[in-house]
């Protein structure tokens, strides 16, 4: 039990996957322009997540271990038509999540921190619960870090900034601030 | 003419559209392992021949993939090179292959790659394919290792791990850390952005003289 809850924390602020292992930029830079929109793309790469963590461990445990070298391949089809088959579950059965959520979804699909969750999970050895878990964790650090950064720019909207820096470069050193804040938190480990 | 053709192909990755300065593609590989000179010319080398080798690939087969099933081609196609890469590059330097750990990988999800194979590969002929390829993955491998560069020898106070200053140098280790990587890259952009302002308002000048004159 208090190892699950270490890799929860751990992914969730020590290795969140956006600050510190650079996953998962392009939607962060490139969709973090509303505090609304941005929650909703965490909840579904959260939501992508947790299948993935649920795919990659099935394609291990079964699969995998017959032939290590297809490993990419089989981890980004599988997953890919996982997350298709479930769009279309939820279009039939619920509506209201589908339109919180649903537009997203294909976008995720081939985004680098879905993949690099399956290849660090099995990188580590991680079991079922632990990879879910991982999930979990990495999932919500990933839309906090979004929110941050939304919650910044929507601020940054109101004040005037020289023309020079506005855009990219500006969400870039954004983001290297909070990333650093987020170096505090590795002192969450040392210490216990 | 033809030769001018492919130049052209080829030039305008490593400057107009570099991938990373101008169009702000495949950051993730990019901000994650240049934090030594070495890391950043083995990722771009990497990315490179994923890159050349699936333009190439996707190109001589467009006219037999259909086109509803394009984007899982690519990426089966993209797949199967970076299974290559990430094997060849354990054989070769298992250490530096260490270092990158996941990352190799991750090159199938670089959004540049995918990227070029829709937007040129699969329209266009071999020849020039290839050469766009070329271009891309040159002007990649400058990014990669200017920042990589840049990286290491603020905060490690070193180039390939060859010391540069003296004992009294105080390493800025922020720069190797994940902060560093932002800061850096939020600075580059910076800077081109400020070329391009400066080259806008200079030919708006020679408009307005010509105008003037005229």
């Amino acid at each position: 039990m208090d190892n699950l809850l270490w890799i929860f924390i751990s992914a969730l602020l020590v290795n969140n996957f956006v600050l510190t292992y650079f996953l998962g930029l392009c939607p962060f830079l490139g969709v973090s322009n509303s505090l609304e929109t941005s929650f909703r793309l965490g909840l579904a790469t959260t939501f992508v997540m947790l299948v993935t963590a649920i795919c990659a461990w099935i394609l291990n445990t079964y699969v995998l271990i017959h032939a290590p070298y297809l490993r990419l391949i089989c981890f980004i089809v599988v997953i890919a038509s996982t997350v298709q088959f479930i769009e279309m579950l939820i279009k039939k059965l619920s509506p209201t999540l589908f339109r919180a959520m649903g537009i997203f979804l294909p976008l995720i699909t081939t985004n680098c921190a879905i993949l690099g969750l399956a290849i660090f999970a099995t990188n580590r050895g991680y079991g079922f619960w632990e990879g879910l878990i991982y999930a979990l964790g990495a999932g919500i650090g990933f839309t906090l870090a979004l929110v941050l950064l939304a919650g910044l720019r929507e601020e940054s909207e109101l004040s005037s900034i020289p023309k020079l820096i506005q855009g990219t470069a500006m969400n870039l050193i954004i983001a290297g601030i909070l990333s650093m804040a987020f170096m505090g938190f590795a002192g969450l480990f040392s210490s216990s | 003419m033809k030769k001018n053709e492919s130049y052209e192909e080829f030039i305008k990755g490593i400057w107009r559209d570099n991938p990373v300065f101008a169009q702000v593609l495949g950051m993730c590989p990019m901000l994650a392992v240049t934090n030594s000179a070495i890391n950043a010319i083995a990722m771009g080398g990497a990315t490179f021949f994923v890159l050349v080798g699936s333009s190439f690939l996707v190109s001589s087969f467009r006219n037999w993939i259909p086109k509803q099933v394009r984007i899982s081609c690519f990426i089966i196609i993209i797949a199967t090179f970076v299974t290559i890469a990430d094997y060849t590059l354990l054989a070769l330097v298992p250490k530096v292959h260490k270092e990158l750990g996941a990352f190799i990988p991750l090159i199938v999800a670089n959004c540049l790659i995918l990227g070029r194979q829709e937007a040129f590969a699969s329209r266009y002929p071999t020849r020039l394919a290839v050469m766009d390829a070329l271009g891309m993955a040159t002007g990649f491998l400058i990014a990669l290792f200017s920042l990589g560069a840049v990286r290491e020898i603020l905060g490690d106070g070193a180039l390939f791990g060859v010391k540069l200053f003296s004992e009294n140098f105080d390493p800025w280790i922020i720069m190797i850390l994940p902060p560093g990587g932002f800061l850096t890259l939020g600075v580059i952009l910076l800077f081109f952005n400020w070329f391009k302002y400066k080259k806008d308002e200079f030919l708006e000048d020679v408009a307005e003289a010509e105008r003037s004159g005229s």
